[in-house]
């Protein structure tokens, strides 16, 4: 009957193999995840390459945008990426207030970006170029503004995040978790720059 | 005041809004008897907890995948009246005479048709087969993500449900399945009903997206020690393939939908008329989407017939490797030939030469597979069962679509049958044979397995036949109209064109197939009347893939010791070796139940609902809940519990019978 279960040290061991499976499991599905992401930026880049021309007498890029500002917003990002970097690397390291620090740090740098980006809609708006005014508009909006959507809900997560390691600490389930929170905050700044390039820099070069 | 409060507090919804004609009415009348009906049997026999304990709540996605089964099939009901109501509009149509319905209504009809037939009754089949069968099959004790399979079924509830309300309040898109713009932009469908098909395929959609993610991660990473990817079985293979496809096509389904959605409720201009709106660009997107979603439905039921022939014919799968090979050939191919759906687009001749030839080769690997099926059977010792029979009509009828199908794909002969019955007859071929003759196969097979009894046999080829034959001579008929000039989503025609009589022998043929329904319901009926001669032990029909090994029904947890895999169908050479596993038992983890799932589909359909109304109140509390309930399970840890090994050894034996030498 005994040799019917299995002793307690192999169990552990099995179960420690488990827990870690299980850890890389949802990495790797959120990744898959993001995939599906990228498909759908994808998709929203393709529909803005066909309708940038289509600005049905209104304003084109190239008399919207201006790339200072842009820039401006560019480096907030990119830099809360990198400040992403290190809250993992410190968390890696359980350092628990420093991975806080840089946690703040990249919220209130992705806070900058939104904030300038919701500005520089609204400034569009009470211009009278909003969405409603031509097929380029109505896509320049969404593509943007779905990346903006994205990075809100990154805020909101990096918001939740914060207070889950401020009461429960560093452990493996508040480790994988930031693991996907930086997967996802890398990749939109990837979008991002992608963004910069297709829709701003094309844009206001007339490419 | 009080209007400006109404309006906020209803969007556009009003009393004006409920049903105004016989047949809507009779039809919300019983859409809203029938949930009641329920709830009041529910309350009588005190059910509420066992629901809601057993199922409502439950992660095991044995359980799930019956659900999903449940609501396709009472789906599959509406979607069948709608047929009924189509084919008498159309024999009787004619000439002087009206029909029965308005125009609008017709066109209605047709729409929630195909809206309910391949997202609610086709996609919910594959994905209640896929639940049941593809944790078994690869020697899983669950899905990579459990709660997220739940929550991917309440989604696909929600938009089932959604799409059900618009039959009750407000109307449906009367723009066919697809709501090809400008007629499903706001200026010529000024009413509910395009919000509603958008809506409720954006819900669902979600949860089919969210439910790709979870298969890939399951087959890919949760696989029994041992059975490498070409060790796998053909249809978790075929559920791979599919599942890569969901992931890569339905965000643009979603991107696509949700474009459409910013055109009519906040005025944008992606495929307006005017404004430099591009509405071709919205036919090149949806079917970047629908195309590949053909064969997501269709693989899966690929991997069905090559489980169904390599048992019934005691034989191992004819060419394993190619089968895995045409799979992602499938898979690849699939991807770029959207545009043979509007060859008539204008897009030049090159770039339709392009699609044209690729179509063509399409229809290659499909071949291979076809081949492969044959040869499996050829001199097997095939076992007759129902099974096999839904192969050989699916073999004749899938040919016979096929043909045409590459008869369609010569762009020249397409410009004669573009939107002609014969298109509806060809991909009606294509997807009754290659899906749900597929899932029925599936169904009789497996069910065994999960309910410890087989289905009446007898009544099952009374049942197959009846479908065969009318479903032949529903669609034939149509071929041949097509080729006179028939065109789709016809409400009426002149008596002199001579088209009446087909149209009739089609109803008739409707006539055949609802028998063909009947006699399933009966065969399910009497099956269980009977089951006590019908019993069916762990492996009925010799099977050679892990859930035969499994007692009937499984445990939630599946495997109370992992299988050892070391080749291709290991445990029909495990049969043959007459191996007895005796290894230690050893705990095991299980996700508890949650209500959560549920409530977050809850929060999608208000948040759909409250966007077809313009209620922006509703939308912001079905958001909230939405996010809040994400949050509010993120802060669980305890979302598991364990089984300690001395329970899973009693449970394990409790279900083996003695003669397994234990």
């Amino acid at each position: 009957m005994s040799e019917l279960i299995a002793d307690a040290k192999m169990v552990q061991l099995n179960k420690q193999i488990e827990r870690s499976e299980k850890s890389s499991t949802a990495v790797f599905g959120f990744w898959v995840y993001l995939m599906t992401d990228c498909v759908l930026f994808a998709s929203l880049f393709a529909v803005f390459s066909v309708l940038r021309n289509n600005t049905y007498g209104g304003p084109s890029g190239a008399q919207l945008f201006s790339l200072p500002y842009v820039l401006i917003e560019t480096l907030a990002l990119l830099s809360s990426s990198f400040t992403c970097g290190l809250a993992l690397l410190s968390a890696q390291r359980r350092h628990k207030k420093q991975t806080l620090l840089w946690l703040g740090v990249t919220f209130a740098l992705g806070l900058t970006f939104l904030g300038l980006e919701i500005t520089e809609f609204h400034k569009f708006v009470t211009m009278g170029d909003s969405w409603h005014r031509s097929g380029f508009l109505s896509s320049y909006f969404t593509l943007v503004g779905t990346h903006g959507a994205h990075i809100t809900i990154g805020l909101l997560w990096m918001a939740v995040m914060g207070v889950f390691i401020y009461k429960r600490g560093l452990g493996p389930l508040a480790l994988k978790r930031l693991r996907m929170l930086s997967l996802f905050w890398h990749f939109l700044d990837v979008v991002w720059i992608f963004i910069f390039t297709i829709v701003y820099l094309f844009g206001a070069l007339h490419v | 005041m009080i209007s400006t409060f109404a309006s906020f507090l209803l969007g556009k919804l009003s009393l004006n809004q409920l049903p105004n004609n016989p047949i809507t009415a009779g039809g919300a009348i019983i859409l809203v008897l029938i949930p009641l009906a329920a709830v009041i049997f529910i309350s009588v026999t005190r059910r509420w907890k066992w629901l809601y304990r057993e199922w409502l709540t439950t992660q095991d996605p044995k359980k799930i995948g019956k659900m999903y089964i449940i609501v396709a099939v009472l789906m599959g009901l509406r979607g069948l009246s709608d047929v009924i109501l189509i084919r008498l509009q159309q024999a009787l149509s004619v000439g002087h005479a009206h029909g029965i319905i308005s125009a609008s209504m017709f066109q209605q009809v047709v729409s929630a048709h195909g809206t309910i037939m391949i997202f609610f009754v086709a996609m919910g089949l594959m994905f209640g087969v896929i639940n049941m069968i593809v944790p078994l099959q690869i020697g899983a004790r669950d899905v990579a993500f459990p709660f997220l399979n739940a929550t991917s079924f309440w989604l696909f509830v929600a938009g089932m449900v959604l799409i059900n309300v618009s039959l009750v309040i407000g109307d449906f898109a009367a723009t066919g399945w697809l709501a090809y713009p400008p007629l499903s932009e706001l200026k010529y469908s000024p009413t509910v009903g395009v919000d509603y098909w958008i809506w409720s395929l954006e819900i669902a959609g979600v949860g089919s997206l969210l439910a790709g993610v979870n298969f890939i991660v399951t087959i890919l990473k949760k696989r029994v020690k041992g059975m490498k990817m070409m060790l796998m079985p053909l249809f978790s293979w075929s559920v791979l393939g599919s599942m890569f496809l969901v992931v890569f096509a339905f965000p643009i389904l979603t991107v696509t939908l949700t474009l459409l959605a910013f055109d009519r409720t906040f005025g944008m201009h992606f495929f307006t008329a005017g404004h430099g709106g591009n509405m071709m660009m919205y036919v090149n997107l949806i079917w970047a989407w629908g195309h590949p979603e053909v064969y997501i439905l269709v693989l899966p039921a690929f991997g069905v017939y090559s489980e169904v022939v390599a048992t019934y014919a005691r034989k191992k799968l004819f060419g394993y490797t190619s089968m895995v090979w045409a799979i992602w050939a499938i898979v690849i191919l699939s991807f770029i030939v959207w545009l043979h759906h509007f060859f008539t687009m204008g897009a030049g001749s090159d770039v339709n030469a392009f699609f044209g030839i690729m179509t063509m080769i399409i229809a290659v690997p499909t071949g291979v597979k076809l081949f492969n099926w044959l040869f499996t059977l050829y001199r097997g010792k095939i076992n007759m069962k129902t099974p096999v029979l839904w192969f050989i009509a699916f073999v004749v009828v899938f040919t016979i679509g096929g043909m045409a199908g590459v008869i369609m794909a010569v762009p020249p002969l397409d410009f004669q049958l573009h939107n002609s019955l014969f298109l509806i007859a060809h991909f009606h071929m294509m997807i009754v044979s290659g899906v749900l003759f597929g899932y029925f196969a599936a169904i009789t097979y497996w069910f065994p397995k999960f309910f410890g009894f087989k289905l009446n046999e007898r009544l099952g080829r009374y049942a197959f036949w009846s479908w065969l034959i009318g479903f032949l001579l529903a669609f034939v008929p149509l071929y041949i109209l097509g080729f006179m000039g028939a065109t789709r989503r016809l409400d009426h025609y002149s008596a002199s064109l001579g088209w009446q009589p087909l149209f009739i022998a089609a109803g008739v043929g409707v006539v055949f197939i609802i028998c063909g329904v009947v006699l399933q319901f009966m065969q399910l009926g009497v099956s269980i009347w009977q089951r006590n001669s019908n019993r069916a032990g762990r492996d009925p029909w010799d099977g050679r893939t892990l859930e035969w090994s499994l007692p009937t029904p499984p445990p939630s947890f599946n495997f109370a010791r992992l299988p050892i895999v070391t080749k291709r169908d290991s445990f029909w050479y495990d049969k043959q070796a007459q191996f007895t596993d005796s290894r230690p038992y050893e705990p095991i983890t299980i996700p508890k139940n949650s209500p959560l799932s549920m409530v977050i589909a809850c929060g999608a359909f208000f948040l759909g609902f409250a966007f077809v109304w313009h209620i922006w109140w509703l939308a912001v509390v079905g958001l909230l809940v939405v996010i809040v309930t994400i949050i509010w399970r993120s802060m669980d840890e305890h979302t598991e519990y364990e089984l300690d090994a001395d329970e899973v050894m009693r449970i394990d034996r409790a279900l083996t019978p003695k003669e397994a030498g234990l």
